[in-house]
């Protein structure tokens, strides 16, 4: 009897423990999939279709993929997005510099280290207000700052040359303080044995930084540089507000401005889709790219 | 010199790196605790050090007025005349300073009506979707149920799927069900959790044993009750930090409300003062737009600046998991 019982006690109390994990889980998976998976179904289906958004959708086959190709204006928006990219390698570097400045034993590291961070706290809507009226050709703070040291600076914003700048400066001012952060987490886990044992052999400090302090810090570059391209690939709220037009000759539009613009302005639901799709397809393969270089850092280490 | 970098390489690998980096330690960067130097001569070595601290504390301080010089000259333009806007030189201490611009910024935009929207957006969004993540959370670190893994890192992958590539059909679903231009298209998804929180909270989870949950399961406690006695205490502080950055991302977002919200009445605060910058600088009414902007800025500063340690650790921690 007691032999038996124990089993079916113990089959009964799981199915309780499942049915109570399966409630607590249900919810995000809903969500999930009603407003994340649905959709993007749908997003697939789309893009095959011709779609204004008041009928239903028509399908055309690969029609708005060709659409696509001959675009010149997706051609200049992809451009525009991925050069504006330039400012990810730059903002590292410095951040790196920073962190390893506030690395040291030294009085006021914690409060540069909030001040550094305060711009990547702020409203985006807001810090893209606040750097177009800085980036004023005759009023704004950086060409009076300019001014100062006898420079005629450009207006920046309405020059196809300046606005990619610009918008690069302004992002690299954004995010600065997040990589600083991350970097300076990753510095202070560097043992320091490592550094006095290098010392003792002699290393300099550039040595030091080159066999040390870089292979340490590389995790949270590959980190970041992974982060910073799926954010950088969806750039919008900047171009929507600094240049609402897309940019003197379209020079500031980003694939997400474009498609925002193509599907809410013109209704052009169908190649919207098409164009999200490919957005989404980019980001996934750098994602996965990421996960494979990741594993393959992991298996050289263990 | 060469066979000794060399050797080092491999002990600084990235994989001890990547999984063991510590929040940063509470007294990084504290005064005090002169560094334990014992080189060959310590005297000279100590001054190149703090030398060497003064000009880093110089080029720091150069950076630091490049970060707040753009707030502090929003700041500045909001307390100005329409005209002493141009002035030449700029002037950084506005003369005379005008403080009815931010009694003016309250009629002369929907700017009340944009607190509240955000507020309320932000709030449900994130009190009622931290609630229901942390509970998978726990139903995903602690509890037994089949297929589990495979639940979670179905979930994980949703967060591959950027927000572009789902705004057009999530769009004409909400249109359908008459949503549109409400705030219910930026509440309702929010409210059925965060997967990076509950991501989080999961790796938080696991340092709890498992132990106190087993002897509560004998006691013959449900798991609510498992959940609000023991659970939830634990992962309080990791889930204050999550909390406040789910906040001020919502509070921050644009992108969903722009889609979503026509009526001025209805937008967020951080359509209402996009909305400022285009109505007004076709005023050239640069005070009131940069006072705009300003009371949009600030909630989130002030919690910063009450939360900074925690923000910053969680954040830390956030990419040495990643």
């Amino acid at each position: 009897m007691t032999a038996t019982s124990t089993p079916v006690r113990r089959s009964r109390l799981h199915r309780r423990e499942h049915l109570a994990a399966l409630g607590f889980v249900a919810i995000p998976l809903i969500g999930f999939l009603l407003f994340t998976l649905y959709p993007l179904l749908f997003s697939v289906y789309a893009s095959f279709t011709s779609w204004n958004g008041l009928g239903d959708p028509t399908f055309n086959g690969i029609a708005n993929y060709i659409q696509m190709w001959n675009d010149p204006y997706f051609a200049k928006a992809m451009w525009n997005t991925f050069f504006m990219m330039i400012g990810i390698p730059i903002g590292l570097i410095i951040s790196l510099v920073l962190a390893l400045a506030l690395n040291r034993k030294m009085r006021g590291t914690t409060f540069f280290r909030t001040v550094y961070y305060v711009p990547v706290i702020s409203s985006i809507a807001a810090v893209a207000i606040l750097w177009q009226w800085a980036f004023n050709g005759d009023f704004g703070l950086i060409n009076q700052t300019l001014a100062l040291v006898g420079i005629d600076g450009p207006n920046w914003l309405m020059d196809t040359a300046t606005v990619k700048p610009a918008l690069i400066i302004m992002a690299i001012w954004k995010g600065l303080g997040y990589s600083m952060l991350l970097y300076l987490a990753a510095l202070q886990s560097v043992p320091r044995h490592l550094y006095e044992a290098a010392a003792l052999d002699g290393a300099n400090a550039w040595n030091q930084f080159r066999h040390i302090t870089l292979p340490m810090v590389r995790p949270v570059t590959f980190f970041l540089v992974v982060t910073s391209i799926i954010g950088g690939s969806q750039i919008f709220i900047e171009i929507n507000i600094m240049t609402p037009t897309g940019g003197p000759e379209f020079s500031s539009a980003s694939i997400v401005w474009y498609i925002w613009q193509k599907a809410f302005s013109q209704l052009q639901m169908g190649y919207a889709s098409s164009m999200s799709i490919v957005l989404g397809l980019i980001i996934f393969v750098i994602t996965v790219i990421q996960f494979r270089l990741n594993r393959r850092n992991s298996f050289s280490i263990d | 010199m060469s066979s000794s970098t060399s050797a080092l390489a491999p002990t600084g690998g990235p994989a001890a790196t990547a999984l063991g980096a510590p929040p940063l330690a509470p007294d990084a960067g504290l005064p005090g605790a002169p560094a334990p130097e014992r080189g060959r001569a310590p005297m000279s070595r100590k001054g190149r050090y703090s030398l060497g601290n003064v000009l880093v504390t110089i080029v720091l301080s150069i950076g630091a007025v490049a970060m707040l010089a753009p707030l502090i000259w929003t700041f500045s333009t909001s307390l100005k005349t329409r005209d002493s806007v141009f002035a030449l030189p700029p002037q950084w201490i506005p003369d005379p300073v005008i403080w009815e611009n931010y009694l003016r910024v309250w009629t002369a935009g929907p700017l009340a009506s944009g607190i509240q929207n955000s507020l309320i957006v932000a709030c449900s969004v994130t009190i009622i979707g931290s609630l229901f993540s942390a509970l998978a959370a726990f139903a995903f670190a602690k509890l037994r149920m089949p297929f589990k893994n495979v639940l979670f890192l179905g979930l994980l992958a949703g967060l591959m799927i950027p927000f572009p590539t789902i705004m057009i059909p999530q769009f004409m679903v909400f249109a359908e069900i008459g949503w549109v231009d409400t705030l219910l298209p930026l509440i309702v998804p929010g409210m059925f959790g965060n997967i990076v929180m509950i991501f989080f909270l999961r790796q938080y989870l696991a340092t709890v044993p498992d132990s106190i949950i087993e002897a509560a399961k004998l006691d013959g406690a449900s798991y609510l009750q498992i959940f609000f006695t023991l659970i939830f205490p634990a992962i309080k502080p990791a889930l204050a930090a999550q909390f406040i950055l789910w906040f001020m991302a919502v509070w921050n977002d644009y992108l969903a409300p722009i889609i979503y919200l026509n009526t001025p009445e209805k937008q967020t605060l951080q359509l209402v003062i996009a909305n400022f910058n285009a109505a007004y600088a076709i005023q050239t009414d640069y005070p009131l737009i940069m006072a705009a902007s300003f009371i949009a800025l600030l909630p989130v500063l002030i919690v910063f600046v009450i939360f900074q340690r925690q923000i910053i650790e969680s954040v830390a921690l956030t990419g040495a998991k990643g």
